[in-house]
């Protein structure tokens, strides 16, 4: 039975089976599912968006190398073997792009009592985010 | 986000009006600090009523620093380190959390944000001990934008 990784992305975790944890690999059906990226030809595509990528350095039969892939896609990749996982992070690019746009980007959290609120709830309003710590 | 307090101004129409900004919202720390709370509560009373400007969309985002590799690198070892600690792992989450730090030594909501969780007091000598180290280097703390906490 193959091992499993736990891949940290995008807010959220994915167990992959992998052969060997020092080499962390995707399957290859599974790349657009978990990560939203299809494996064409001319490199990897997501929507119109098409990155170059060395698919012989990639390809590893019916799996994908995962090092590789988050150097195409330019996003860091950290791993601890001991525990079988690995973080993707986001491409500094993606993340100045967002920060470009000036959208703030949406969230919800608890108030005091429980309650869900979400950023978009204000929408219509002028708003003021505070971000302290009480330590 | 790399420090708090941090303040953002958003529009009505979900768009941010001014950047990630340090501001306080009253000057109990003033003496400590060196940051006048009353300026930007001036500015933001004034952007509220519609008597002043927030900024251009162009102003914004020369305002802005953009994260690096290294930052996200950074974000994402931050991450890892979470995930093991959540999962118990504390000894193993360490050098995670140390090489965030040193993949992004300007940003205290990793390097502060992480005390209690390691451990160190995000309030006592731990904490002075790399304020210490990263002002006499040279840098400053709070780094607010120009003008808005000119006092």
């Amino acid at each position: 039975m193959s091992p499993t990784l736990t891949l940290l992305h995008d807010g959220r975790s994915d167990e992959i089976p992998v052969a060997d944890l020092a080499n962390p690999t995707i399957p290859a059906e599974a790349l657009e599912e978990t990560l939203g990226w299809d494996l064409q030809p001319e490199g990897l595509c997501r929507g119109v968006i098409c990155v170059p990528v060395d698919q012989s350095a990639l390809v590893r039969g019916d799996v994908l190398d995962l090092r590789v892939l988050a150097g195409a896609l330019q996003r860091p990749l950290v791993t601890d073997e001991k525990h079988a996982v690995a973080s993707l992070g986001a491409s500094h690019h993606d993340r100045g792009d967002a920060l470009n746009s000036l959208e703030a980007p949406d969230f919800t959290l608890p108030d005091l009592d429980g309650n869900p609120h979400s950023l978009s709830d204000q929408r219509g309003k002028k708003v003021l985010l505070v971000a302290y710590a009480s330590w | 986000m790399i420090n708090v307090p941090t303040i953002l101004w958003i529009d009505e129409e979900g768009r941010i009006a001014r950047p990630n900004d340090v501001a306080f919202g009253s000057n109990q720390f003033k003496e400590m600090t060196g940051i006048d709370s009353e300026a930007h509560l001036e500015r933001l009373r004034a952007w509220v009523r519609g008597e002043g400007p927030a900024m251009t969309p162009e102003e914004v985002r020369a305002a802005q620093t953009l994260p690096t590799a290294a930052d996200q690198e950074a974000r994402a070892e931050f991450t890892l380190a979470w995930w093991l600690s959540q999962q118990g792992h504390a000894e193993d989450a360490e050098p995670h959390y140390v090489r965030a730090g040193e993949l992004a030594p300007h940003d205290f909501t990793i390097r502060r944000g992480t005390m209690l969780i390691r451990g160190l007091d995000p309030m006592g000598e731990d904490f002075m001990k790399i304020v210490t180290e990263w002002t006499e280097a040279g840098n400053t703390f709070y780094r607010p934008l120009e003008p808005v906490s000119a006092s």
